[in-house]
């Protein structure tokens, strides 16, 4: 916007200012306070927005303009940190990723915490049970007996593609909080757990591969898995989810037969 | 909730004092999804492994069995109106299709009833309803394949 302030106060429409960018667009944002009440409930909010802008900047310009009591999670807004998963017009998305033009503006825009967790207050979710699946699969590099990195592990550069699709994992919880298996029993690891396994298990200089597909092999594990596939449209790093956990009740299998 | 002094908010009129304090604890929210000491142990066994590769497997043989079965009973030579005691009693007098129905009776309700577990664990949210849910299904299962497998070895076809 080139139109300084002064000029738009007299002389109303300016030759330039009638193609302005911003519309308005309808945030229908779900809100809880325990504090308030036991119910959550739909607020709208009206914003003048411009429509390539991001669903963050929307709920940014709710937060810092209209209600500072809206809550929710971001931190980097760049998508990498994986902070501010919701569910946007009810798929599961990144709002620092999505952009407001690709979501239909015309409608209100719903915007939800992911589902399946514990809602704490607005869009913030208790992540524990999440990161607590995370922590089962064992997620860090695992030797025998060259616990001491006196040199560099060294891989080819084919070993290193066979995982290289579960190293995009931000642990931003859009696939777990998408599957149907994870919103009726949270006990079931969650496609996340099983991607940041198969980063591991896959990896030709782990050696703790068979411990975690042990772990993975339990009544909650990979044999859950229903292939519904809501995990890889979910994924905001276009991560093949449902193809990793299917990879890994291959290894199941053809490592016990 | 909604006392003079709050506002929809829930903050009180002094900035940043809560309607909540040490007395009136904010109410706490309980994790549903926590593990503890309730939360089922894990498995260190294959049953999961082998019951999913024995549905695929089962699947595959089962739609041989199910369709050939299906055409010999409904389409093939004159259709459904066929179908009398002579009928039954012609073929179970070969033990071809003696194996071929006991075959199909056992898979099938294996596969079904496990697909019906899957079904109960999926949708089944209390501990209560899943047993109760389940120990139905593996009477029902059981009972069926009993007397099927019964019929079908001593089946008689001289009854009258």
């Amino acid at each position: 916007m080139a139109t300084p302030t002064l000029e738009k106060a007299d002389a109303a429409p300016e030759p330039g200012f009638a193609d302005s960018p911003y519309i308005t667009v309808t945030f229908r944002v779900r809100r809880f306070n325990p504090e308030v009440s036991a119910e959550a409930v739909w607020e709208d909010f009206q914003l003048e927005i411009d429509p390539k802008e991001r669903v963050l900047d929307g709920l940014h310009k709710i937060k810092w303009d209209v209600d500072g009591t809206l809550t929710f999670r971001r931190s980097c807004a760049h998508g990498i940190c994986g902070s501010d998963a919701m569910r946007i017009n009810g798929k599961n998305r990144l709002a620092c990723k999505t952009l407001i033009k690709d979501i239909n503006p015309e409608k209100p825009i719903t915007v939800e915490p992911i589902k399946g967790l514990t809602v704490l207050k607005d869009l913030v979710v208790d992540m524990e049970p999440f990161f607590q699946a995370y922590r089962d699969v064992m997620p860090f590099l695992i030797t025998k007996d060259t616990n001491e990195p006196t040199r560099e592990r060294f891989q080819t550069a084919e070993d290193r593609e066979r995982f290289d699709d579960t190293t995009k994992c931000i642990l931003c919880a859009a696939c777990t909080s998408s599957c149907p298996v994870f919103w009726n029993d949270g006990q079931y690891f969650g496609p996340a757990a099983i991607v940041n396994a198969h980063r591991f298990i896959f990896d030709s200089r782990d050696e703790a591969g068979e411990q975690r597909l042990e772990i993975l092999n339990d009544r909650d594990g990979v044999w859950r898995c229903r292939t519904t596939f809501n995990c890889t449209d979910a994924c905001p790093r276009g991560i093949e989810v449902t193809k990793a956990i299917q990879e890994v009740k291959r290894a199941l299998i053809t490592r016990r037969f | 909730m909604a006392t003079t002094e709050t506002t929809a908010s829930g903050i009180g009129p002094v900035e940043g004092g809560s309607v909540h304090n040490v007395d009136n604890p904010a109410p706490l929210i309980e994790a549903p999804r926590k593990r503890t000491k309730k939360s089922p142990k894990s498995t260190r066994g294959n049953f999961e492994m082998y019951g999913w590769l024995f549905m695929r497997l089962s699947g595959i043989v089962l739609v041989v069995l199910v369709l050939g079965h299906l055409l010999i009973q409904l389409v093939l030579d004159g259709g459904v109106s066929k179908i009398g005691f002579a009928f039954v009693a012609g073929r179970w007098a070969s033990p071809f299709w003696q194996v071929w129905d006991l075959l199909m009776l056992w898979l099938a309700m294996l596969h079904g009833a496990n697909g019906l577990r899957t079904v109960i664990n999926d949708y089944a949210e209390r501990a209560n309803t899943r047993l109760w849910l389940k120990g139905l299904l593996y009477t029902a299962t059981v009972f069926t394949i009993l007397l099927g497998t019964l019929v079908i070895f001593t089946f008689d076809p001289n009854i009258r």
